[in-house]
């Protein structure tokens, strides 16, 4: 690709050819530049539930397709997505789980636990449908694997980037939803199997003890969005201000970095 | 030769006892073993019908893996382990309609033709170490202990994969007699432990498991060894509910057969893992004076 | 057993036979698979009879006996049978008969709690394999 055209892409308005993708059987006429949840938009869908952080995390625009001619079910969100001619797709927001109800007093932080929770686990056949359909490109099967061995550090590993979408729970052939089981291990390994952070139980106790209180106050006391024009208050245009200016930990900190501001850093040295 | 060695779901949990025991005494015996980089449960039964392929596809993924990882040779310690793998990789060999289906299936990974052979660790240590060699390298014979060989099911049976044979197995007589310990004969050396149905119809499994906790005391053994960790379960750490379904029951020690090999060879019964036997077995080798009393 | 033209379903004995692969016409009643057959003393029928209903076609009796999931699957009538036939396969045809109407034998939601703690993994896996859909 030459220069030139890197350029022309970049530039904020772009004429975009218009291609055909097919949303839930229907056709309609996209911009090629859009991600499938901008071309969902653009084609008269309003979200009003699954359009979630817009930003590739939070699992809820989970996004099945295939392409004409080719057996392979696709998978990917929809806000990170870009279309491509003839998909044909729908979006899969929710799919029913299992999730297992535990107390968390009483989990001792063994892998028995995971398995009394969830014994269904021991039905999978290792088909491998559940990494393959995983958008986040998670070994869904090998994760599994490590659960049903107790090796409660692999698995906490190997699911770390899982978003929760539930597409390998769509898949599964021993009906699991491997996302809430990963997810028990998780917490798990956390609490059990990872050192407790010293200052996290100190700023923990510092919110209990009130030390943020005014601050917070300050903060509500900025007001609202308008509920019904959603129109920026001088209040809300002071929060967005006072969010961007916050202090945060720089791209190219050192290995040891230590925030300025009162609230950043909880004065331990000298509350 | 590099041997590959395939642990299986229960091996790094409930039967690290199996485990940490069978990989030392190799080494005791100069075999270094180099575990599957990745593996996955082998589904610890063979389908047993003819129109289904996918029970099929865990065994021969881990056979896919040991091929990928360069081994030629792959050993599993647990009896099911054996059985399921080892006949999944017939199949492959045997059976060219399948195997395409199945590698075409398995598109994601390396296409396989069986070329990995699969053993189990009992038939490793008789033909490729021999009971000879064991012999000399024992330190610690284990004299006046009457073990008493429980094979089950899954190493002998069917015909196609067994490594001894099917009605008549000697191949724990030979290893019992190599570590120094004395062999009793009884006649449900061979009887299946119930397996899985502990968990279906346990009642079904602990009567069948009863049969052989009386007849191995009946011919005076002080303990059982064998190979696999659903055994040892069946018929060690549930011997109180088998206890309760016969009068006249005593407890019988149950230990892996690796364990009592690793003991004979002299390594530190510290690390062996004893906690996980049945509470007996550690009382028996103590009143032998195998174990230092604590 | 009452043995008519109506009581006999050939078409499950087709199934039976494309399942397992087993000639099991070819039993001769001999009756070795029942004696050695460590679960006896908890099957409804013997493994001979499993063969007997097997061969006149009796799907109902054999849809309601306990014996298939009884079955350990050990192999050990299957390496005494003298007509090498493999009866624990015709006991896992009988298996997936049921199981592939999506019927479980064992509900893994359902197990002890303290039986998940204690049992081994290959239990479950292998429970789980042989007796849910």
């Amino acid at each position: 690709m030459s220069d030139t055209a890197t350029v022309e892409n970049a530039t904020p308005k772009v004429e975009a050819k218009l291609i055909p993708i097919y949303i839930m059987g229907k056709m309609y006429e996209v911009p090629e530049t859009l991600t499938i949840m901008k071309a969902m938009e653009y084609a008269g869908y309003k979200y009003v539930r699954g359009a979630g952080c817009r930003g590739g995390v939070c699992g809820a625009c989970a996004t099945v397709y295939r392409k004409p001619g080719d057996y392979h079910i696709r998978v990917g969100l929809a806000c990170q997505t870009v279309v491509e001619p003839d998909m044909y797709l729908t979006q899969i927001p929710f799919y029913p789980a299992n999730r297992a109800k535990y107390d968390w007093e009483q989990i001792k932080g063994e892998c028995e636990e995971v398995y009394e929770a969830y014994p269904e686990l021991f039905r999978c056949l290792a088909c491998n449908a559940c990494t393959k359909v995983c958008p986040m490109e998670i070994p869904v099967m090998d994760y599994v694997s490590a659960i049903k061995r107790g090796d409660i550090e692999k698995a906490n590993e190997l699911s770390f980037d899982c978003i929760q979408c539930g597409l390998c729970s769509t898949r599964c052939m021993a009906e699991m939803a491997q996302y809430h089981i990963a997810q028990m291990v998780r917490r798990i390994h956390g609490r059990f199997h990872t050192p407790q952070s010293k200052h996290c139980e100190e700023q923990v106790a510092a919110i209990k003890d009130g030390y943020y209180d005014d601050a917070l106050a300050e903060l509500k006391a900025l007001g609202t969005m308008d509920p019904t024009t959603y129109e920026e208050t001088p209040g809300i245009k002071k929060l967005i201000e006072l969010y961007q200016a916050r202090e945060g930990e720089p791209h190219t900190a050192e290995e040891f970095w230590t925030p300025e501001s009162d609230y950043a850093l909880l004065k331990s040295n000298g509350k | 030769m590099k041997l590959g060695y395939y642990p299986g779901c229960t091996l790094k949990t409930k039967a690290i006892n199996l485990e940490v025991s069978a990989v030392k005494s190799l080494e005791a015996l100069g075999v270094e073993v180099e575990e599957l980089e990745r593996w996955n449960c082998c589904g610890a039964v063979y389908s047993l019908a003819d129109d289904d392929l996918v029970h099929l596809l865990a065994p021969v993924r881990d056979l896919i893996r040991a091929k990928d990882q360069g081994l030629d040779k792959v050993m599993t310690l647990c009896s099911m382990c054996y059985n399921t793998i080892a006949r999944a990789n017939l199949l492959m060999r045997k059976d060219e309609e399948k195997r395409d289906a199945i590698n075409n299936f398995l598109e994601e990974e390396t296409d396989y033709f069986g070329e990995v052979d699969v053993v189990h660790y009992l038939q490793f240590v008789r033909d490729d170490i021999g009971w000879d060699k064991v012999a000399a390298a024992v330190k610690n014979p284990l004299k006046d202990l009457k073990v008493g060989p429980y094979y089950g099911c899954t190493l002998t049976k069917p015909g196609e994969i067994k490594i001894d044979d099917s009605i008549e197995p000697v191949s724990f007589k030979n290893l019992i007699e190599a570590i120094g310990a004395e062999y009793v004969a009884y006649p449900d050396a061979e009887t299946c432990c119930g397996s899985y149905q502990i968990i279906g119809n346990p009642e079904a499994a602990l009567k069948t498991t009863a049969t052989i906790v009386e007849s191995a005391e009946k011919r005076g053994a002080d303990a059982l060894i064998l190979s696999c960790p659903l055994c040892e379960y069946n018929i060690g750490r549930r011997q109180a509910d088998v206890r309760g379904l016969r009068e006249g029951l005593e407890p019988l020690p149950v230990f892996y057969f690796t364990q009592l090999l690793a003991i004979a060879l002299g390594l530190d019964i510290d690390t062996l893992h004893l906690d996980r036997n049945m509470p007996e077995a550690q009382k028996l080798l103590e009143d032998k004076g195998i174990l230092a009393t604590a | 057993m009452l043995v008519t033209e109506r009581t006999i379903d050939r078409e499950f004995v087709e199934r039976m036979l494309e399942v397992s692969g087993q000639p099991f016409k070819q039993c001769m009643q001999c009756g070795t698979c029942s004696v050695v057959c460590p679960m006896q003393e908890s099957t409804q029928l013997t493994p001979r009879q499993v063969m007997h209903h097997l061969q006149w076609g009796q799907k109902e009796a054999l849809m309601n006996t306990n014996t298939p999931w009884i079955c350990a699957s050990c192999h050990t009538c299957e390496v005494r049978c003298p007509r090498g036939i493999d009866v624990p396969k015709l006991m896992e045809a009988l298996r997936l008969q049921i199981l592939r109407e999506n019927k479980n034998f064992v509900e893994p939601f359902q197990i002890d709690k303290e039986q998940l703690k204690e049992a081994p993994q290959l239990a479950f896996v292998s429970s789980f394999r042989k007796h849910t859909s």
